[in-house]
C-alpha cells in the first residue's frame, strides 16, 4: 500500500509478428477513481486491456515489454486467472450470462459455494453439494451493492439487456478482493436511460474504493463520469489528463490528430460535380444489421463523386451498403437514378448495376475453394447471363469466354497468380481484394460501393487498391462510395466524408476539415460540414 | 512446410485409403485363392449400375449445402409408388399389345416419370422443413427418413391396389412384402445391349443409363442454376451477396436429390428383379452416404467422380468379401458385419471432419 | 388487482399448463383411445405395463444427465448395453448364478462402460452440434463391432469353451438363455431384504459422515447425522419385529409386492414423512399448502384403492421391490449429482459452452464425464432389463435400446435440451402402455396385428423426428441472437482467446 496508484502500467510495448501495436504506453489508475481509456479503433485500447487481463493471445505471441504494478508491487499477469487473483475484473461487452439460469446462479457461475459430502471426500471437490442458501445470500449482497433490486431467483433469460449488464457487474463485485474493474464499451448496447443508470452505478462502485477503467468512445460520457483519462493514438501514449482540465473538442482532437500522409498520388481531376445530380438517395433509411445497426439516415450521393463513409466500428457505417444490397433487412426509401429500389428483394440493386465489394472478403466476398476465374465471372453469370452459351432451351457455362475475360482482368489489375485456375483461397489479401474488384468491374457498375477496401492487406497493395479506385473514378466517371474505418484513407481519396455515429449521420465533412471536427463527429456530436460550406 | 504437410494429410482421408487398400487386398486374395473372380466382377458391375443413381442423389444435396441426404428414403418411397402404379395400371401389357417388346420400356418410363413427379413435390416440402432446421440437417433428415418409411409401411399395408401381382394372395388389398418385376420392367435396362465377355456379363444398358444420369447432373451443375446452387452450398453469404436466394436453392437441391432417389430405386428394382416395399429401404440411405464418402466426398463437397468411384469400391467390396470369407473362414459369411462396420465407420469419420453446425465454434 | 383477475389467471394458468404438457396430453389421449378399442382386460394391460416399466425405466433414466450437459439425446447408450451383454457372456460362462452373478455382471460391466463412455465422449467432443446423429451412427458401428465379437471372436480368438452356448465351434448362439443363471436375480429379492440393505447402507453412510465430520462445518449437521443413524438402526430392528407378524411377513417377505398394499402403505408413509419434516425438522421448503395438497392426494389415492374395480386391478399387479428400489436410486442419483458442483458445471456446459469455458469450467472434460455416467447407468439398466427378460437375442438385443429409450423420454415431454426424472417416468409409462395396447387395438380395428409394428415404429421415429426438428428450429433463432452479440467488433477475439 505504498503506492498511490492501484494499477500502474509502465512503458508497455507490444508487437504482433513484427507489427508494433503499442509503443511505450503507460497507464495509471488510483483507487476509487474512474479512469477513461480513449482512442480510435486500432489505437491499442483492446491490446492494452488484454495485456492487463493476461489474455493467452498476448502470451502466445511473445508477451510484452514493460512492467505492471498492482498496489506498488510488480506482478506478472500471465493468465486471466492470475488477473482475477490480482483483483482485476472485466465486464464484457457481450454478456457471459446463461439465460436459463437464475440471477444467483449466474452471479456465482464457476464460483459456487459448496459443502463437502461423503462422496466428495473420496472423489474430489467437484462432488460437493451446492449451498444454495449461501449463494443466494452472496448474490443478494452483490446486487444490493449496485442497487439492483430484482429477485435473486429470477431467470436471467427474460430480463431486459440493461439488467443483464448489471448482473455481469454484480458477478464481478461478488468476487473477493476486487480492486479494479474494466468496463469495455459498456454503454454500447444500452438505451439512454439504462446508460445513465450504469454511469451512476459506476460512481457508486468507485465510491467503495474500487478503481474503474472505462473504455469508450463517447466523449460526453467521459466528461460526465470520469475523474481522469488516458488517450491513445496509433499505439502511442498521447496524454494522461484530469477530466476537469479538458473539454470535448480537445479530447476529440487528441484522439484523431495526425498528419495526413499521402496515400494516393495526385491525379488530374477534370470532373465537374453537380450538387443536384443525385445518383443515390437515401431517406429515413434503417438497416437491421446486428452490430452495425443503421437508425434512420438521409444521404445523397452525387454522380461522379467519391463519397467516403467513416465512423468507429459498430456505429452502423457497414450497415449502409449491406442494407442497400439486401443482405440485411432494410427499410426506408432507397432511390437510384430516380427509381426506387426494394432492398428487401435480393439482387434488385445488383440488377441496376449497383455493385458492392464486401468488407468481409473471405466470408462474403469470395468462394475461397473456387478458381479465380469462377470468382471473377460468377456475379455476371448470375445477374447478366454473361459467359453462358445458349443451347436453345438451356444454357451452359462458357468456359472459354470466361477464361479469356479472367486473363484480361488478371493483366489489367495486376493480380499476382499462377493463372485463372488458381484457387482464390491461396492468394494474398491484396490479390484477393483485386479479384473482388475484378468481379465488381465485370458487372460494369454504375455505382460501386467498396467496404473497407484495405482491411487486412499490406501497405503496398493498399496504395494500389486506392489508386485503382481513384483511377476508375477519374477515367470512367464511375460513382464510388468508400466505407472505411481508416479516416486517413478516406481523407486522401474522397470528395466528401459522411461520418456515422450511433446509426445516424453526425456530419458530412470535407477531407480537409479540422481534426477536432472529425473527432467530435465520430463521437456522435453533430457538426456542420461540407454541405453547408458549398451552399 | 508444416502447412503443406498438414493439408496433404487432410486430403489423404485415412479411412478412404484403408478401404481402397482393403479392397485391393480382398481382390488379390480372391484371385490367389482360385475364386472365380470373373463372376464377381460381373455382379460388381451390375450392382455398381444399380446403386449408382441412388448414390448420385447425394450430389445435389451435398452441393446445395444440406449435406448427405440421409432422408433419401423419401425419394425411394416415391420411386416404389411409381413402380407400383406402373404395375397396377398394367402398362407393360398395354404397350406390348401395341408393339411387342415396347411394354417394359413404357412401364419403366411411366414409373420414372410419375415417381419423379411425386418426388419433386415431396422434395420441395421436405426442403422447406430442412430450411427451418439449418445446422442440424443430418440428424433431422435421418429421422424424417425413418419415420416416413414406417408411415409408408402403414400405407402399403392398406393401399387399395387391385392388381393381383401386387396384393396379397389372400385379402382384399395391401402390397406384398416382395413382388417380382418379371412381368413388368424387370432387368429391362440390364439386358439392353448386354453382352458377355470372358465370363463377365456386362449390363450395358444399365451402365449407360447410370452414366447418362451422371452426365445430366454434370451438365446441370454447369448451368446458371447449378452454379448458383454450388455457390449457395459453398458459401451462403457469398451467394446472397450475388442476389441468389439460398433457401430456394436448398429446396431445389433436395428436390432434385429426391427425384434422383426415386429414379434410382427404380433402376435398382429393375436390376434386382424384385420390388421390396416396407422396411427394405431403411438402410439404403446409409449405404448411399457411405458409398459417396468412400469415393472421396465430404459432408460439404462432392463430385460426380466420387459417386462413380465410391459406388464401385463399396459394391465391389460387398461382392468380393463373402466369397473370400467363405473360402477362408470355412463357411461363414462375414460380409454383412463388414458392411455394417465399414459403412458406419466411414460416416462417423466424415462427421468428425464435418465443418457445420456448431462443431467449429471453438 | 390480484384478486380481480383471479379467475382469468386461473384460466390462463390452466392453458399454460395444458400447453406445456401438450406432448404428454396427446399421448395420454392416444393411450386411452387404444385401451378402449383394444377390448382387453385392464388387469392384463396394467400388469404388462408395470412389468415393462420395471424393465425399461433405468435405461431411460440414463438419458437425463447427458441431455442436461448439452449432448442431446444420447443414442450412444447402445454401447452401455453392449458392455452389459459382454459381461453377461462371461459371468454366465464362469457359472455364477443368482444375485451374486448379477452383481458380478454389474462389476464387470462398469469398467467396460466407463471405457466405452470415455471413447464416446471423445467422439462427441469432435462432433459438437451433431451429437445425436453421431450417437446413432456410432450405435450402428458398435453393433457391427459387437457382432464381430459375438459371432467370430468369442470362441474363435478368445477361449470360450462352452458347447451349450456356441454355434459351430465359435460364435455365440442366436438366443442367450439366462434362466439358469441370473434370471430374476434382482426381481426376486424380497422387500424386507431390500429394506435391511438400505438401512445398513444408511448407517454406514452416516458413520462415514461422522468420521469426516471434521470437514463438515455445521455442528447441526453432526446432530442430524446422529439422529439419522439412530433412526436407521431402529428401522433395521423394526424389520425383524415386522417379520414376526405373520400377515406382514408374508406381505414383505415374498419375492413380489402386491401393488394395492404397497400403494396404501406408501401413501401413509409419505404423509407421515412430510409431517415429520414440517413439524419436527422444520424444513422451510415444506409449506402448509404443500402439506395439505399432499394429504389430499394421499387420501384420494387411498380412497380410490378401495373402489372395487380399481382394487381388482391393483390387487392383480405385483411388483418387484428390489427393481423398483433401484429405479428410485437411479432417480435419486440423478438429482443428487445435479445438485453437486459437478452437476452445476454440467448444466452450465449444457446451456452455453462459451460461457462455461470462460467461467473456468473444463467443457470437454465435463462432457466426457456426463457421457461416462450415462453409459454406466445404461449398462446397469440393460442388466436389469435382461435379468427380467430371462433370454435375449445375442446379436441384436441392444440395437434398439437407444431408440426406445429416447422415444420414451420424449413422449414424457422432455426436449433435446431439458429432461428430468418425472418426464422419464411418465414417458416410460405412456410409451409402454402404447406399446402394449397399440397392437391389440390394431387387431381389433383391422383384424391384423402386423400393422401395429409399423405404427409403433412410426410413433418412435416420428416422435424423435418432430422433437429434433422443433429443437433445431428453436436453436436456429437462438443462434442468430448469439451471433449478433458475438459479432460486435473486436470483442470476438476476446471470446476466442478465452480458451
Amino acid at each position: 500500500m505504498n503506492s498511490e496508484y492501484v494499477v500502474k502500467m509502465n512503458g508497455i510495448s507490444k508487437e504482433f509478428s513484427g507489427n508494433r501495436v503499442l509503443k511505450d504506453v503507460s497507464l495509471m489508475v488510483k483507487p476509487g477513481e474512474i479512469h477513461a481509456l480513449m482512442g480510435e479503433n486500432g489505437a491499442g485500447k483492446s491490446t492494452l486491456m488484454n495485456i492487463l487481463f493476461g489474455m493467452p493471445a498476448i502470451w502466445n505471441t511473445g508477451g510484452y515489454d514493460g512492467t505492471i504494478e498492482i498496489d506498488g508491487e510488480t506482478v506478472k499477469i500471465d493468465s486471466p486467472q492470475k488477473a482475477m487473483e490480482c483483483g482485476i475484473g472485466m465486464v464484457h461487452q457481450e454478456f457471459m450470462l446463461i439465460p436459463g439460469f437464475t440471477a444467483t446462479e449466474n452471479i456465482k457461475l464457476g464460483r459456487e459455494v459448496t459443502t463437502p459430502t461423503v462422496a466428495s471426500s473420496f472423489l474430489g471437490k467437484s462432488l460437493e453439494v451446492l449451498d444454495r442458501r449461501q449463494m443466494r445470500k452472496d448474490a443478494r449482497k452483490a446486487m444490493d451493492t449496485i442497487g439492483l433490486s430484482i429477485d435473486e431467483n429470477t431467470l436471467v433469460g427474460g430480463l431486459p439487456v440493461g439488467y443483464m449488464q448489471f448482473i455481469e457487474i454484480a458477478r464481478e463485485i461478488d468476487k473477493t478482493g476486487m480492486k479494479l474493474l474494466i468496463f469495455d464499451e459498456p454503454t454500447a448496447v444500452l438505451t439512454e436511460s439504462e446508460a445513465e443508470r450504469l454511469l451512476k452505478t459506476m460512481k457508486v462502485i468507485a465510491g467503495k474504493g474500487i478503481a474503474i477503467i472505462f473504455i469508450t468512445h463517447r466523449i460526453d460520457e467521459v466528461i460526465e463520469v470520469a475523474d481522469s483519462l488516458t488517450v491513445l493514438r496509433d499505439g502511442t501514449f498521447i496524454a494522461r489528463l484530469e477530466t476537469k482540465d479538458v473539454n470535448a473538442s480537445k479530447i476529440a482532437e487528441m484522439m484523431i490528430g495526425r498528419k495526413v500522409e499521402k496515400l494516393v498520388d495526385e491525379t488530374e481531376d477534370n470532373r465537374s460535380l453537380n450538387k443536384d445530380d443525385v445518383v443515390l438517395k437515401l431517406r429515413d433509411y434503417h438497416v437491421d444489421m446486428p452490430g452495425e445497426t443503421v437508425r434512420g439516415i438521409d444521404l445523397d450521393v452525387r454522380r461522379g463523386e467519391i463519397l467516403g463513409i467513416g465512423g468507429l466500428a459498430g456505429q452502423g457505417k457497414i450497415g449502409i451498403p449491406n442494407g442497400i444490397l439486401g443482405l440485411y433487412h432494410a427499410s426506408g426509401t432507397v432511390e437510384f437514378e430516380g427509381e426506387s429500389i426494394d432492398p428487401s428483394k435480393l439482387g434488385d440493386a445488383l440488377k441496376r448495376h449497383i455493385v458492392f465489394v464486401s468488407e468481409d472478403r473471405r466470408g462474403v466476398g469470395l468462394l475461397l475453394e473456387e478458381s479465380i476465374e469462377q470468382n471473377i465471372v460468377f456475379t455476371a453469370t448470375q445477374v447478366e447471363n454473361k459467359f453462358m452459351r445458349n443451347y436453345g432451351f438451356f444454357r451452359q457455362y462458357d468456359k472459354a469466354a470466361a477464361k479469356k475475360h479472367a486473363e484480361d482482368m488478371i493483366k489489367e489489375l495486376d493480380i499476382r497468380c499462377v493463372g485463372p485456375e488458381q484457387l482464390v483461397g491461396s492468394l494474398s489479401g491484396g490479390n484477393q481484394q483485386k479479384v473482388c474488384l475484378a468481379r465488381a468491374l465485370t458487372m460494369d457498375p454504375k455505382l460501386l460501393i467498396v467496404s473497407e477496401p484495405t482491411r487486412g492487406i499490406d501497405i503496398g497493395a493498399k496504395k494500389l487498391v486506392l489508386e485503382l479506385l481513384v483511377k476508375l473514378n477519374r477515367e470512367t466517371g464511375m460513382t464510388i462510395i468508400v466505407v472505411s474505418s481508416e479516416l486517413n484513407e478516406l481523407r486522401s481519396l474522397s470528395d466528401r466524408i459522411a461520418i456515422v455515429s450511433d446509426g445516424k449521420i453526425s456530419g458530412i465533412l470535407k477531407p480537409d476539415d479540422s481534426d477536432a471536427n472529425f473527432g467530435l463527429a465520430m463521437s456522435g456530436v453533430k457538426v456542420g460540414g461540407a454541405d453547408d460550406g458549398e451552399a | 512446410m508444416m502447412e503443406k504437410l498438414k493439408s496433404a494429410a487432410k486430403r489423404m482421408n485415412m479411412p478412404r485409403l484403408i478401404i481402397i487398400l482393403f479392397f485391393v487386398f480382398i481382390v488379390l486374395l480372391a484371385y490367389f485363392n482360385d475364386i472365380n473372380v470373373n463372376s464377381f466382377i460381373g455382379s460388381t458391375l451390375k450392382y455398381w449400375g444399380m446403386w449408382g443413381v441412388l448414390v448420385l442423389a447425394m450430389v445435389p444435396s451435398i452441393k446445395c449445402g444440406i449435406g448427405p441426404n440421409f432422408g433419401i428414403s423419401l425419394g425411394i418411397v416415391c420411386g416404389l409408388l411409381g413402380s407400383l402404379l406402373s404395375i397396377e395400371f398394367g402398362i407393360t401389357d398395354m404397350f406390348n399389345a401395341i408393339l411387342p417388346g415396347l411394354g417394359p420400356w413404357a412401364a419403366i418410363a411411366f414409373a420414372m416419370i410419375s415417381s419423379a413427379f411425386f418426388a419433386w413435390f415431396v422434395g420441395v416440402g421436405y426442403g422447406k422443413i430442412l430450411n427451418c432446421v439449418k445446422g442440424s440437417e443430418m440428424t433431422v433428415t435421418t429421422y424424417i427418413g425413418y419415420s416416413f418409411i414406417y408411415l409408408m409401411c402403414i400405407v402399403w399395408f392398406r393401399a387399395p391396389f387391385t392388381n393381383s401381382e401386387i396384393k396379397w394372395p389372400i385379402g382384399a388389398s395391401g402390397v406384398r412384402n416382395s413382388l417380382s418385376m418379371e412381368s413388368s420392367f424387370g432387368e429391362v435396362l440390364n439386358d439392353f445391349l448386354g453382352f458377355e465377355i470372358a465370363g463377365v456379363y456386362v449390363p450395358t444398358g444399365l451402365i449407360l443409363f447410370f452414366l447418362l444420369c451422371c452426365l445430366v447432373v454434370y451438365l446441370y451443375f454447369r448451368s446458371k442454376s447449378g452454379m448458383a446452387m454450388t455457390a449457395a452450398g459453398a458459401n451462403p453469404n457469398f451467394a446472397r451477396a450475388n442476389g441468389i436466394d439460398v433457401d430456394k436453392m436448398r429446396v431445389k437441391g433436395i428436390a432434385i436429390s429426391t427425384v434422383l432417389g426415386a429414379i434410382g430405386i427404380i433402376v435398382y428394382t429393375q436390376g434386382f428383379g424384385i420390388l421390396q416395399a416396407y422396411t427394405a429401404p431403411l438402410t439404403m440411405g446409409f449405404q448411399c452416404v457411405a458409398a459417396i464418402l468412400i469415393g472421396g466426398a465430404t459432408t460439404g463437397k462432392a463430385k460426380i467422380s466420387h459417386v462413380i468411384i465410391g459406388t464401385f469400391i463399396f459394391q465391389g467390396l460387398l461382392m468380393f468379401t463373402p466369397s473370400v470369407s467363405n473360402k477362408l473362414l470355412a463357411g461363414t459369411d462375414i460380409s454383412d458385419t463388414m458392411r455394417q462396420i465399414i459403412q458406419n465407420g466411414v460416416i462417423l469419420y466424415a462427421l468428425t471432419k464435418a465443418k457445420g453446425g456448431s462443431s467449429n465454434e471453438e | 388487482m390480484k384478486n380481480n383477475n383471479n379467475g382469468a389467471s386461473f384460466g390462463s394458468n390452466l392453458k399454460t399448463a395444458l400447453f406445456n404438457n401438450k406432448v404428454i396430453l396427446l399421448f395420454t389421449v392416444l393411450c386411452i383411445a387404444c385401451i378402449m378399442t383394444s377390448g382387453s382386460p385392464i388387469n392384463y394391460i396394467a400388469s404388462e405395463v408395470f412389468s415393462r416399466f420395471g424393465r425399461n425405466a433405468c435405461l431411460v433414466l440414463a438419458l437425463i444427465i447427458p441431455c442436461l450437459a448439452g449432448l442431446g439425446m444420447n443414442f450412444g447408450i447402445v454401447v452401455g448395453a453392449i458392455a452389459a451383454q459382454i459381461a453377461i457372456f462371461f459371468v454366465v460362462h464362469w457359472g455364477f448364478v443368482g444375485i451374486g452373478g448379477f452383481l458380478l455382471c454389474a462389476l464387470m460391466a462398469t469398467p467396460m462402460a466407463i471405457l466405452f463412455g470415455w471413447l464416446l465422449g471423445k467422439l462427441y467432443n469432435k462432433t459438437k452440434g451433431s451429437e445425436m446423429i453421431t450417437g446413432l451412427v456410432l450405435g450402428f458401428f458398435a453393433d457391427g463391432l459387437y457382432r464381430l465379437f459375438t459371432l467370430y471372436i468369442i470362441g474363435g480368438v478368445i477361449p470360450y469353451d462352452d458347447p451349450n452356448l456356441l454355434d459351430r465351434g465359435f460364435g455365440l448362439r442366436n438366443a442367450f438363455d439366462l434362466s439358469d443363471s441370473i434370471k430374476y436375480a434382482l426381481d426376486d429379492i424380497s422387500f424386507v431384504i431390500v429394506f435391511r440393505v438400505l438401512m445398513i447402507a444408511l448407517i454406514v453412510l452416516q458413520l462415514l459422515k461422522l468420521v469426516f465430520a471434521s470437514k463438515i462445518k455445521h455442528e447441526e449437521s453432526k446432530k442430524s447425522c446422529l439422529i439419522k443413524l439412530v433412526l436407521s438402526a431402529l428401522g433395521f430392528g423394526l424389520s425383524f419385529v415386522l417379520m414376526m407378524v405373520p400377515g406382514i411377513a408374508s406381505m414383505i417377505g415374498g419375492t413380489r409386492l402386491i401393488l394395492s398394499d404397497t400403494l396404501r402403505v406408501a401413501m401413509i408413509v409419505y404423509v407421515v414423512y412430510l409431517l415429520i419434516k414440517r413439524f419436527a425438522v422444520k424444513d422451510e421448503d415444506i409449506t402448509n399448502s404443500k402439506l395439505i395438497k399432499a394429504a389430499i392426494a394421499a387420501v384420494l389415492v387411498l380412497g380410490l384403492s378401495y373402489v372395487p374395480a380399481i382394487r381388482n386391478v391393483l390387487r392383480s399387479i405385483s411388483i418387484s421391490a428390489c427393481t423398483y428400489a433401484v429405479i428410485c436410486l437411479f432417480c435419486f442419483f440423478n438429482n443428487w449429482i445435479l445438485d453437486t458442483k459437478l452437476g452445476q458445471d454440467m448444466r452450465t456446459v449444457g446451456q452455453n459452452r462459451i460461457v462455461a469455458g470462460s467461467a473456468g469450467i473444463n467443457v470437454d472434460g465435463i462432457r466426457i464425464i456426463a457421457t461416462c455416467i450415462s453409459t454406466v447407468l445404461a449398462a446397469w439398466g440393460q442388466l436389469i432389463y435382461l435379468q427380467n427378460l430371462g433370454t435375449f437375442n445375442t446379436v441384436q438385443q441392444q440395437s434398439n435400446v437407444g431408440l426406445y429409450a429416447v422415444a420414451a423420454i420424449l413422449v414424457g415431454g422432455a426436449s433435446v435440451q431439458k429432461a428430468n426424472n418425472r418426464q422419464a417416468i411418465i414417458g416410460v409409462v405412456l410409451f409402454h402402455t402404447l406399446f402394449v395396447v397399440a397392437p391389440l387395438a390394431a387387431t381389433q380395428l383391422i383384424g391384423d396385428s402386423a400393422i401395429s409394428e409399423y405404427i409403433r415404429m412410426f410413433i418412435c421415429y416420428g416422435v424423435i423426428a418432430v422433437s429434433l426438428a422443433m429443437h433445431a428450429w428453436k436453436k436456429k433463432g437462438f443462434k442468430v441472437e448469439q451471433k449478433s452479440i458475438v459479432d460486435d467488433g473486436d470483442n470476438k477475439d476476446v471470446v476466442k482467446t478465452l480458451f
